[in-house]
């Protein structure tokens, strides 16, 4: 297989201690902050009870409200395109630009398009797609995948975009200046902003009672590219729908506090209508969704806003960072989206977890990730996909787990074991002792401990 | 078969049985005793300057200053000169320098500004200026977003947008840098 597994990619990624501590670190900082905007808010826990269930109820109905988008969008004067999957959406994109005839296209952060692999299907047919977004855009120029949907480029250091910088837009060499690297890029980007053609965003929202949709952006590159160009694009999976404009109320105060601790974006930007001359379409896209919506255990996923705050608090993503997880979205929430997508290829995500919960507490919309992540791996293991080892030591597991009287003998035996013979838990196929030490094996078990001590 | 049809026919069969919208008590919502201190610190914490006056006079200067220094600007706070910029294009705009326009409301929680269609004229002009000016009636601060949206009439133009400060960016290593491609600068009056 040409695609390495998260533990394989994962265990590259820590090879580099001091970088994976800083990855580390730094997303814990996020997560801190994110906490410390939450707690202004007494409402907080009700504010998710509401999003959640207000999801809840959208996706319990959602072929009437992506009829009523619809119909509401076209009466604002937007072209509606539908797309089944991947190939359609990107075709449908395609399709604009040639009847069009345009080639200078400028792309705002948009989670689908990279699903769709929009870039690549354009670059073989000769056009290129400019990410604006200043960590899309890094990332871009290093021919690199994000690697966290809301900090693209958090995988890097300032001296990686320095260097990246000097190579692409003859930066000064050795300067790694944040403010200065990121004011070249401002400087070089304004001038692809302003002889864009066509602008591309994603969607945060879409409220159906409006037709109308809102982008989200602190560096103000969606609009930029948007009103500069006389044709915009919004492409939305169709679960991005909520049902009315005091719903955006709710999400908005979720969002950005969940995401880097903000008590809201830069911008939030809310489009009815093109302007005169312009052209507004609108890529509503499957690929996958409506399947979900179908898995009863997983359908819930499908609430996601997106604001990776799961990703921050994750222990397995800070330390095995996001490429290893060989998907567009990923960390805890990718876990259990990517298995749907393809499950064999994605059949190792639901293990990239400790099952410690810190996702489900912290989602803005109560999405129960860790949960789903078990039952993924059920479902993952009935279907045959799993690699040898951790087989064989689960089919053990469950075996000793569901015999109480023998689960207690196995541990004296397994204690005995560690003191005794340590290198036999130290073998190569357990996957589980790379990179640990183990402890040393207490002399009672928790349970004749306690017979003890009570 | 159409995409279109497809999908839809796929969400009605495998969507789950109807649950209810949740009744929002938006009462609970957070409120502050005093909404321009708080919006304004919420301002300047997202790196805004925010100045606070009855007479207006520091607005007055804030022009003046601009106007002397010969930098291309548009002020909307002028209405009849509103039409004027409306048909404008990116490259004609590319060298405005200050922009100062009018907010319809604020919000104190986060600092966010809405201004729309009607206010700007012409959509790019809080964007590609490098330095925006709003100007805010203390009237017109509201509490949270739920009292926001029900106070601003979303659907009335085309577009809107809140505005919570300059734009900025922390995509190289987590570091906070000001101005990103949006306007470089916020100054905020509230009058
Ligand atoms: S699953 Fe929840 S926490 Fe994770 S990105 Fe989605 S909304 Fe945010």
């Amino acid at each position: 297989m040409s695609i390495k597994t998260h533990a394989e990619a994962a265990q590259e990624f820590i090879r580099d201690e001091p970088r994976t501590d800083w990855h580390d670190e730094t997303l814990w900082f996020v997560r801190q902050k994110r906490d410390k905007s939450v707690h202004t808010l007494p409402e907080w826990e009700l504010l998710r009870d509401w999003a959640s269930r207000i999801k809840n109820h959208t996706l319990s109905n959602l072929d009437h409200y992506l009829k009523s988008f619809e119909n509401n969008a076209i009466a604002n004067g937007i072209k509606i395109h539908w797309a089944s999957d991947a190939e359609e959406h990107n075709r449908i994109i395609y399709k604009i630009i040639a009847d069009n005839k345009v080639c200078k296209i400028v792309k705002s952060k948009s989670m689908l398009t990279e699903e769709c692999h929009l870039n690549e299907y354009l670059k073989d047919r000769g056009i290129n797609t400019l990410d604006t977004d200043l960590g899309e855009y890094i990332v871009q120029l290093r021919k690199e995948a994000p690697s966290h949907i809301v900090l693209p480029a958090i995988h890097l250091k300032r001296q990686d975009v320095s260097e990246t910088f000097h190579e692409h837009l003859n930066t000064e060499k050795g300067n790694y200046d944040p403010q200065y690297l990121a004011a070249s890029a401002r400087h070089h980007l304004r001038e692809r902003f302003i002889e864009a053609d066509l602008a591309i965003t994603g969607v945060n929202f879409a409220v159906a009672e409006s037709g109308s949709f809102v982008v989200c952006t602190n560096e103000g590159n969606a609009d930029m590219g948007v009103h500069s160009a006389n044709i915009h694009v919004a492409c939305m999976g169709i679960e991005k729908l909520i049902p009315k404009t005091e719903h955006l109320g709710v999400f908005l105060r979720l969002l950005a506090r969940s995401a880097t601790g903000q008590p809201i974006t830069t911008y939030s930007s809310h489009f009815y209508k093109p302007r005169p001359g312009q052209q507004m379409h609108i890529v509503i896209v499957d690929n996958g969704r409506s399947r979900q919506l179908g898995r009863a255990d997983f359908r819930n996923s499908l609430k996601c806003i997106r604001c990776a705050a799961c990703f921050n608090t994750c222990p397995v993503y800070r330390r095995s960072g996001g490429h290893s997880y060989h998907s567009t979205v990923a960390g805890p929430i990718g876990s259990i989206l990517n298995p749907n997508l393809d499950m064999k290829a994605n059949s190792d995500l639901p293990f990239a977890s400790t099952l410690c919960g810190s996702c489900s507490n912290v989602c803005p919309v109560k999405i129960d990730i860790h949960d789903q992540l078990w039952k993924w791996r059920q479902v993952v293991v009935a279907n045959g996909y799993v690699g040898k080892a951790k087989k064989a030591g689960m089919h053990g597991a469950a075996w000793i787990l569901s015999n109480p009287r023998i689960y207690r003998i196995s541990g004296k035996i397994g204690r005995w074991v560690m003191r005794t013979f340590p290198f036999i838990i130290n073998h190569p196929l357990n996957v589980w002792y790379k990179q640990r030490e183990m402890p040393k094996a207490p002399e009672l078990s928790f349970r004749d401990w306690f017979k003890v001590n009570q | 078969m159409e995409a279109r049809e497809k999908i839809l026919q796929a969400v009605t069969a495998n969507k789950p049985d109807l649950i209810e919208l949740p009744e929002m008590d938006l009462s609970q919502a957070v409120r502050y005793s005093n909404l321009v201190e708080q919006f304004m610190n919420v301002l300047k914490a997202s790196g805004a300057d925010t100045f606070f006056e009855n007479s207006g006079n520091l607005l007055v200067t804030d022009i003046d200053s601009v106007k002397q220094q010969g930098d291309f600007m548009i002020n909307l706070l002028e209405k009849d000169e509103r039409q004027e910029w409306e048909e404008l294009t990116a490259s004609e705009l590319k060298g405005l320098d200050t922009c100062y326009i009018r907010a319809q409301l604020g919000v104190a929680e986060n600092g966010a500004m809405w201004i729309s269609e009607e206010q700007m004229s012409n959509r790019l002009l809080p964007f590609i200026c490098q330095h925006l000016v709003i100007v805010l009636d203390p009237a017109d601060i509201v509490d949270n977003m739920h009292q926001a949206y029900q106070q601003i009439k979303t659907g009335h133009n085309g577009f809107g947008v809140f505005i919570a400060g300059p734009s900025k960016t922390a995509d190289i290593e987590q570091n906070l840098v000001i101005g990103a491609h949006g306007a470089r600068s916020l100054r905020v009056y509230v009058i």
